[in-house]
C-alpha cells in the first residue's frame, strides 16, 4: 500500500497520458475509419481500392513497427514528431484500419430493403444513408467497436518504447527504483482492468440504450 | 392527362434468366391493374422496373411525367434526379414491408414527406396523423416497428407509402409474409383505395381479391404478359392455357368456400375398422 501512496503521482501522471493516447486516437481513427468503410462500400472503384490498400497496410503491420517507423524513422525525411504525437498518429492510423471494418460490418448488416424503401420514396444517396442506414449500422457495429477501443486502450502500451510516460513505462520505472516488480505490474494491470471494465460498462448502457426502439 | 406509367417494350435479364422479354403496358388514372402468375414468371421485377428500382437492360420506361430510355448503360446526374422526382410521387409497398425500425409508426410514415419531398415537418405530422388514422393505427403512432404486428407493420407502410400523395401504388406482394389471419385487415385498407379511386398495380396471388379490386387483370408467364382482360372474363373464361392451370392451382384454396377444419378431437380419434 505503501507503494501505492509514495508513487501515487507518477501513477495518476501515466493514466493521464493512456487516457491521452486512448481517447484521442479512439475518436480519430473513428473518423479516419469511417471514411474509409464509406470508401470501402462506394461503387467509385479507386476509392474502393485505395480502402482496401490501407487496410491491408494498417492491419496487416505490426503496431510497434508503425509507432517504431514514425518516431525513429520520419525525421530521416525531415518530420519531426514529439512522443505522444508519434503515438497518437500511430494509434489512429492503426486504428481506423480495424475500425473501418467493425463500422463496414456494419453498414452491410442493414437489409437491403431498407436502402430500397428510402430509394423508392425518391430519397437522395447521402439522406438516406444518414437518416436510414447510419442509425442502423452504428447499432449493430457497436459490439466490435466497443472490443477494438478496450483493444486499442491496451495497445497504448507500447507507446512507452518512445518514451511516452503512460502506465506501463511508470510500472518499469516505478519497479526498477523500488525493486518491487512484481507490486508495480500488479498494480498498473489492475488499472488497465479497471479503465477497461469502465468501458465495458459503458458499452452494455449504448447497446441497451439503442437497442430500446428494438425491443418487443 | 398522360397516363401516370407507361412500360413499352422492356427486357431484363438476371444472371443467365431472361426475367423480362418484352412487356409493354398502360396504367390509366384511377384504375387498379393487379398482376398475376406463378413465381418466376417475372411479375416483381415488372414491378421493380416501373419505379426503376431494377434498370431494364432495354425498353422505355414513362412514370409520373419522367420517361427513360433504357440500353444498359449507367447514366448521370440528370437521371438519378429525374428518377428520385418520379418516385416522390409513387407509392410503393414492399413484401417485407421495409419499415424503418429505429422510427416510430408516424416516423416512419413521415420520413419521405420530410426527407424526400421537403414538407415542413408540421405539415408533414398533419398529414402522417391523418394517414394512420386512415389506416386504423392512429393509437401506435408512437410504437416501434417491433412492437407491431405482420398486419400493422404492413399497413404502416402502406400509410407511408400515401405520405408520398402519389399518382400511383406499386404493391409487391403485400400480404406473401404474412399469417393468414392477418391478410384481410391489409386487404380492406387496399380495398378502401380502390373504392377512393387510386391508381395502383397491385403484384398478388389473392384470387378473390383480385376478382374484387381489380378493373384489369394482367397474367404473366415466361418473362412477357400473356393474358390480360377483365376479372369476371379472366376469372371464369380465360383464354390462354398456362392461365387456365395457374387458376386451377390456386382458385380452388381461394374463391371456392373452404371445407370446414376438422375439429382436432377428430383428428385424435382411434380408426376402428
Amino acid at each position: 500500500m505503501d507503494l501505492l501512496s509514495e508513487s501515487l503521482p507518477l501513477v495518476l501522471q501515466g493514466l493521464a497520458n493512456t487516457l491521452l493516447l486512448g481517447v484521442v486516437s479512439f475518436v480519430l481513427g473513428s473518423v479516419l475509419g469511417a471514411l474509409i468503410a464509406l470508401a470501402r462500400v462506394s461503387t467509385v472503384r479507386v476509392l474502393r481500392g485505395m480502402a482496401i490498400a490501407y487496410v491491408s497496410v494498417f492491419r496487416g503491420t505490426p503496431l510497434l513497427i508503425q509507432i517504431l517507423l514514425i518516431y525513429f524513422g520520419l525525421p530521416q525525411v525531415g518530420i519531426q514528431l514529439d512522443p505522444i504525437s508519434s503515438a497518437i498518429l500511430a494509434l489512429t492510423l492503426f486504428a481506423a484500419a480495424y475500425l473501418s471494418e467493425n463500422f463496414r460490418g456494419g453498414i452491410l448488416g442493414v437489409d437491403i430493403g431498407q436502402w430500397e424503401a428510402a430509394n423508392s420514396m425518391g430519397m437522395p444517396y447521402w439522406r438516406t444513408f444518414r437518416r436510414i442506414v447510419f442509425p442502423q449500422a452504428i447499432r449493430i457495429a457497436t459490439p466490435a467497436v466497443g472490443s477494438r477501443f478496450i483493444a486499442l486502450m491496451k495497445d497504448t502500451s507500447l507507446a512507452s518504447v518512445v518514451t511516452v510516460v503512460e502506465l506501463t513505462r511508470v510500472a518499469e520505472s516505478i519497479g526498477s527504483s523500488t525493486f518491487r516488480y512484481m507490486e508495480a505490474f500488479f498494480l498498473i494491470g489492475t488499472v488497465y482492468w479497471l479503465i477497461n471494465t469502465l468501458l465495458s460498462i459503458g458499452q452494455s448502457v449504448l447497446e441497451r440504450r439503442m437497442g430500446r426502439a428494438y425491443a418487443t | 392527362m398522360s397516363s401516370p406509367l407507361q412500360v413499352h417494350g422492356i427486357r431484363k435479364r438476371l444472371g443467365r434468366t431472361q426475367v423480362l422479354a418484352g412487356v409493354d403496358l398502360t396504367v390509366e388514372r384511377g384504375e387498379v391493374v393487379v398482376i398475376m402468375g406463378s413465381s418466376g414468371s417475372g411479375k416483381t421485377t415488372l414491378l421493380r422496373c416501373m419505379n426503376l428500382l431494377e434498370t431494364p437492360d432495354e425498353g422505355r420506361v414513362s412514370i409520373c411525367g419522367y420517361t427513360v430510355d433504357c440500353h444498359g448503360r449507367s447514366r448521370g446526374r440528370q437521371h438519378r434526379r429525374g428518377v428520385q422526382r418520379a418516385r416522390q410521387r409513387t407509392g410503393m409497398v414492399f413484401q417485407q414491408f421495409n419499415l424503418f425500425p429505429h422510427l416510430t409508426a408516424l416516423g416512419n410514415v413521415i420520413e419521405g414527406a420530410c426527407h424526400a419531398r421537403n414538407l415542413p415537418r408540421e405539415q408533414a405530422t398533419r398529414l402522417g396523423e391523418r394517414l394512420l388514422d386512415r389506416v386504423g393505427l392512429a393509437d401506435k403512432r408512437d410504437e416501434h416497428p417491433a412492437r407491431l404486428s405482420g398486419g400493422q407493420k404492413q399497413r404502416v407502410a402502406i400509410a407511408r407509402a400515401l405520405a408520398m400523395e402519389p399518382e400511383i401504388v406499386l404493391f409487391d406482394e403485400p400480404t406473401s409474409a404474412l399469417d393468414p389471419e392477418l391478410h384481410n385487415e391489409v386487404l380492406g385498407v387496399i380495398r378502401e383505395l380502390a373504392a377512393d379511386g387510386m391508381t395502383m398495380v397491385i403484384v398478388t396471388h389473392e384470387t378473390q381479391f383480385a376478382h374484387d379490386v381489380a378493373d384489369r387483370i394482367v397474367f404473366m408467364d415466361g418473362g412477357v404478359i400473356v393474358e390480360q382482360s377483365a376479372p369476371e372474363t379472366f376469372f371464369t373464361q380465360p383464354t390462354h392455357a398456362r392461365a387456365r392451370s395457374f387458376l386451377r392451382l390456386v382458385e380452388h384454396q381461394v374463391v371456392a368456400p373452404l371445407p370446414r377444419a376438422p375439429h382436432p378431437a377428430e383428428l385424435h380419434q382411434p380408426e376402428r375398422a
